[in-house]
């Protein structure tokens, strides 16, 4: 090991650079962002723990439903009927992309492009 | 204990075919839509293959034309951009533009003057489709040539291919280019990147409603279902003379002209 210390000083300021953001992040607390219910209807398509962790999933099937099968109703496990539709019926009880959708999105950096097409309530100002 | 190297592959073997079944287990089982379903609305209008059919002695003005474009355009949100890059759904076009094949050098007075409404004409083999790579354009089981605006990269091969120029591409943003106050609020924009184009009113016909064209211009457009004989569509084309445009391009276009 002719150049031992040098490779070991080496590595080791290596993994400090790498792992740099774990450090930064140590005894920092994560408060769940808080969302605006809609104060117009008490439930959902689907229960809310399925909707915090599949509305993802579940908006992919709805416009291939719609879109591409035709299938322009959707009935929920509970059955109730439903429209299709992110702009005509998922906002109408979620009236505020900024209270409801951002909050998520914007703690967690994900930047869905569903209101490039897709047009949000106004906002009141 | 000492690896052999058959052991090895087959342990290899397995794990690779785990990862084959995994995912569709995984989707087989979990998914959004626990117990949930879809339909059809209950009062959507369905064909076989939907058809339409222009009387041109009918709508044959710059301006008649002008007032369905507009309705169309306002209730798709179609943005009007003031260059080469504006989108079109509904057009006109004089005789020659419309029927290249088949004009004549002497043609009537009362031909020279008419303007024809254009749009996509929901071809039954339509080349758009053939050639898009993603599938982002298609044909649905009614015969209607759709296209998923969440699918479509914009490569722009369907309009290489479309015969008749139906189709237009976003160069750009549209919204700037509408009036966000008074857009259709039931209705996306596209955004920029992506090919649009007349949706023979598919979002009206999921609803029971005639497309918008059609029940503005006062029976000069008749749509129905072109494989139902008693249809309205069978009965404008069993008692009119009708053609169809760039019939060599063979792509069996669902719009028919009455001249
Ligand atoms: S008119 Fe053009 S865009 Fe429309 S279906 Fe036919 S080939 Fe496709
Ligand atoms: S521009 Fe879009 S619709 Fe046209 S061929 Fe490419 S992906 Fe398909
Ligand atoms: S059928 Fe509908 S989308 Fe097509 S031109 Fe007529 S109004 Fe526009």
């Amino acid at each position: 090991m002719h150049y031992g210390g040098k490779i070991i000083t080496g590595l080791v300021i290596f993994l400090g650079l790498v792992s740099m953001p774990f450090w930064f992040n140590i005894g920092g607390s994560y408060e769940e962002p808080k969302v605006e219910l809609p104060k117009n209807a008490k439930v959902c398509v689907a229960p809310t723990q399925d909707m915090r962790t599949n509305h993802m999933k579940l908006l992919d099937e709805w416009r291939d439903m719609a879109l591409r099968e035709g299938k322009r109703t959707y009935i929920s496990a509970k059955g109730d009927k439903y429209t299709i539709s992110l702009q005509n019926t998922c906002m109408q009880c979620h009236t505020s992309k900024e209270q409801f959708c951002d909050k998520c999105h914007v703690d967690a950096s994900v930047t869905p492009y569903c209101w490039d097409c897709h047009v949000p309530p106004k906002e009141a100002k | 204990m000492k690896q052999s190297r058959r052991n090895f592959l087959k342990f290899a073997g397995l794990s690779a075919a785990g990862l084959c079944i995994a995912p569709t287990a995984v989707m087989a089982s979990g998914g959004s839509s626990g117990g949930a379903q879809y339909e059809v609305n209950s009062n959507h209008l369905q064909a076989k293959r939907w058809a339409m059919v222009v009387d041109t002695r009918k709508l044959n003005t710059e301006e008649a034309i002008e007032a369905l474009a507009e309705t169309c355009h306002h209730i798709h949100n179609v943005p009007s951009i003031d260059s080469n890059q504006d989108i079109k759904w509904l057009w006109s076009g004089t005789y020659g533009e419309v029927f290249p094949e088949q004009e004549n050098n002497f043609p009537s007075e009362a031909q020279e003057k008419r303007r024809f409404p254009l749009l996509c004409n929901h071809c039954e083999h339509p080349s758009c489709v053939r050639v898009c790579p993603t599938k982002a354009t298609f044909v649905r089981p009614d015969g209607i040539v759709a296209m998923d605006y969440h699918r479509c990269i914009g490569c722009r091969y369907c309009m290489a291919a479309c015969p008749y120029g139906s189709r237009s591409f976003n160069f750009m943003d549209p919204r700037p280019h509408l009036d966000m106050d008074n857009i259709n609020k039931k209705f996306p924009t596209r955004m920029r990147g992506v090919v649009e184009k007349c949706n023979f009113c598919v979002e009206r016909l999921a609803v029971g409603e005639m497309p918008a064209c059609a029940e503005e211009s006062g029976g000069a457009i008749v749509f129905g279902d072109l494989q139902d004989p008693d249809s309205n569509v069978r009965k404008a084309l069993r008692e009119n003379f009708t053609i169809r445009r760039k019939p060599a391009a063979g792509t069996e276009p669902g719009v028919y002209y009455i001249i």
